[in-house]
């Protein structure tokens, strides 16, 4: 138990343990900070001593959250949850027919397509963000609630990782067997191939639903009429008053809370399907 | 007859996609192109309004031209040089240490890693931005307590401000996609290696990180075309109190800055084409440079 090599071996995962926990320390401490601040009121916040529970003033801080100008907190809350759940869903479906359509099918000039589909993801999307501002302005789009979630439906990568998914999770025996039996092509697809290919739909999903909701550039850029904004334009616009009026820290920081929750929750009863879309990304 | 079936269902379930590829994004790079070329000028006395009118590549030789501008790139630069070879070393330092075999409670590891992704960029700027002001931190004061003066607002500290901020928001990712990488190497391959008598240190050296060089290339392609769309993390501290990020502090706050406090959309557009220019131009060399070295190996 005492040789040299068993001490060695034991040093050696003390320190590879070590090291993962101190890189732990430092993912989870902003996060650790971020709960214990919300539950303090301005003063205790500007005291500094923020790791603590001392002071505990969530209860107050939450309803000023709901009752500051009319609620918009949680109009802001639904808007959200309405660009990310909705624009995800209509993404991953898209994402899921053309990947689907890329793996099953053979056309003429299909992997020409594909390759502009690949370009697609390399395109730097804030570069996008002023002339689409102006398009929108011209169509009379802009400030409403399509001028967020249009450009939002569009993801690259998607229809890469659902090519990818689509050729692990369904075989093409299965789509064989339901054509023998007469169903159409889109019919194949609808019943067989998406029920098949669910696992990488949900994985296509979460991602896209992450980058909705945390996207920021976009919304700032469209939006003026603060009844339309994302949180995460709400809790910008809050906190560029932080400055004059130190009362609003304690609201952006329980908005922040709030808004982080979903995603956490999402990430960790989730665990499979990220990594199964992080691995699809990285082995090609 | 099976063929045209299959090309229209093709057709059908390609078109949604490519609609809207059309519209989100075909569209805005052409439109942005074409408002490069042009300009407002003040008609007769400036009593009629603006006019357009085309202006060849000025819009391109104004932006180079402005200091500002150049000085955007500069910052961007550094900071490039300064936070990838971090992310990539620290990313994959975390993955072989997560894949040797001394690592305990693999999955927690991962996820509490991850977690921070899940943070959206403008909530984990406000965090941090918060945890670098001196009266609310409680990492600032632990800081000056322990003899350790900085102040993450002055000149010298905006780039590792802005930089420990998109660590903090990238490293546990690119860790997990590094390490799925690692798990999918043959394990006959590396039991051949400890065979062999290499030791924990040369097989991840020479034997992993070699297979992995895909993945390696793909992280550093996100990474450099996400850096340079650089924007948020410093608007944030731009907005703070007395930061010395400036408003056109990357080019994409330039772009931003001249189209929305200037209204000068032509030298917007020509400053975000610049940009994405310089995307295109880094993708090509990533691909082609690491690409070639790649099959050979």
């Amino acid at each position: 138990m005492n040789s040299p090599a068993s001490r060695g071996r034991w040093m050696s995962k003390t320190a590879v343990n070590g090291f993962l926990v101190l890189a732990v320390v430092y993912m989870l401490f902003p996060l650790v900070w971020l709960v214990t601040a919300a539950t303090k009121d301005t003063g205790g916040l500007l005291a500094g001593n923020a790791f603590s529970f001392e002071g505990f003033n969530l209860g107050q801080n939450l309803s000023d959250l709901a009752s500051y100008g009319d609620g918009i907190y949680f109009r802001w809350y639904l808007n959200s949850l309405m660009y990310a759940g909705g624009g995800a869903i209509v993404c991953s479906l898209i994402c899921v027919a053309a990947g689907y359509a890329f793996d099953k099918y053979e056309f003429r000039g299909k992997e020409k397509l594909f390759g502009l589909v690949l370009m697609g993801v390399l395109v730097p999307t804030t570069a996008l963000a002023l002339p689409m501002y102006l398009l929108a302005s011209k169509t009379g789009l802009v400030n409403t609630y399509w001028s967020v979630l249009i450009p939002v439906l569009v993801n690259p990568f998607g229809v890469y990782l659902a090519r990818v998914f689509s050729t692990g999770y369904i075989p093409n025996e299965a789509l064989e067997a339901a054509r023998i039996d007469g169903a159409g092509e889109l019919r194949v697809f609808w019943s067989i191939g998406l029920r098949m290919v669910m696992p990488g739909f949900v994985t296509v999903f979460l991602f896209q639903f992450t980058a909705i909701w945390n996207n920021f550039f976009l919304p700032l850029v469209m939006l003026s009429d603060r009844k339309l904004f994302p949180l995460s334009l709400g809790l910008y616009s809050w906190n560029t008053n932080t400055h004059g009026e130190p009362s609003f820290y304690p609201l952006v920081v329980t908005g922040s809370l709030l808004a982080v929750i979903p995603l956490i929750v999402a990430f960790v009863s989730l665990q499979r399907h990220w990594k199964a879309g992080l691995t699809a990304g990285s082995v090609k | 007859m099976k063929r045209a079936r299959t090309t229209r269902a093709a057709a059908i379930l390609l078109g949604p996609f490519f609609v809207l590829f059309t519209v989100a994004m075909v569209l805005p790079i052409g439109y942005a192109v074409w408002l490069s070329l042009f300009t407002e000028k003040q008609s007769g006395l400036g009593f009629g309004g603006t006019e357009t009118v085309f202006s060849g590549l000025d819009n391109y030789t104004a932006a180079l031209g402005d200091r500002a501008f150049r000085e955007g790139f500069g910052v961007l630069l550094g900071y490039c040089l300064f936070y990838i070879p971090l992310l990539l070393v620290g990313a994959l330092a975390l993955a072989l240490l997560l894949d040797s075999a001394l690592a305990r409670a693999r999955r927690f590891f991962q996820l509490a890693l991850f977690l921070p992704h899940a943070v959206p960029g403008i909530i984990a700027a406000l965090i941090w931005v918060y945890l670098y002001t001196p009266q609310l931190s409680p990492v600032v004061s632990a800081m000056e307590s322990g003899g350790i003066g900085f102040d993450f607002f002055s000149p010298e500290g905006a780039l590792p401000s802005v930089v420990n901020i998109a660590l903090w928001e990238w490293l546990g990712y690119n860790m997990v996609i590094f390490y799925a990488a690692l798990q999918a190497i043959d394990r006959s391959v590396l039991e051949a290696a400890t065979v062999d008598g290499a030791g924990a240190w040369r097989t991840a050296l020479s034997i992993k990180v070699p297979l992995i060089r895909s993945s390696l290339v793909m992280v550093a392609l996100f990474t450099v075309i996400g850096s340079l769309q650089l924007f948020t993390e410093p608007l944030i501290l731009n907005k703070g109190t007395g930061s010395a990020v400036s408003s056109t502090w990357t080019p994409n706050m330039y772009a931003y800055t001249a189209a929305f406090e200037r209204n000068d959309y032509g030298l917007a557009a020509a400053a975000s084409i610049l940009l994405a220019l310089t995307a295109a131009l880094l993708s090509f060399v990533v691909t082609r440079f690491t690409g070639r070295k790649g099959k050979k190996a």
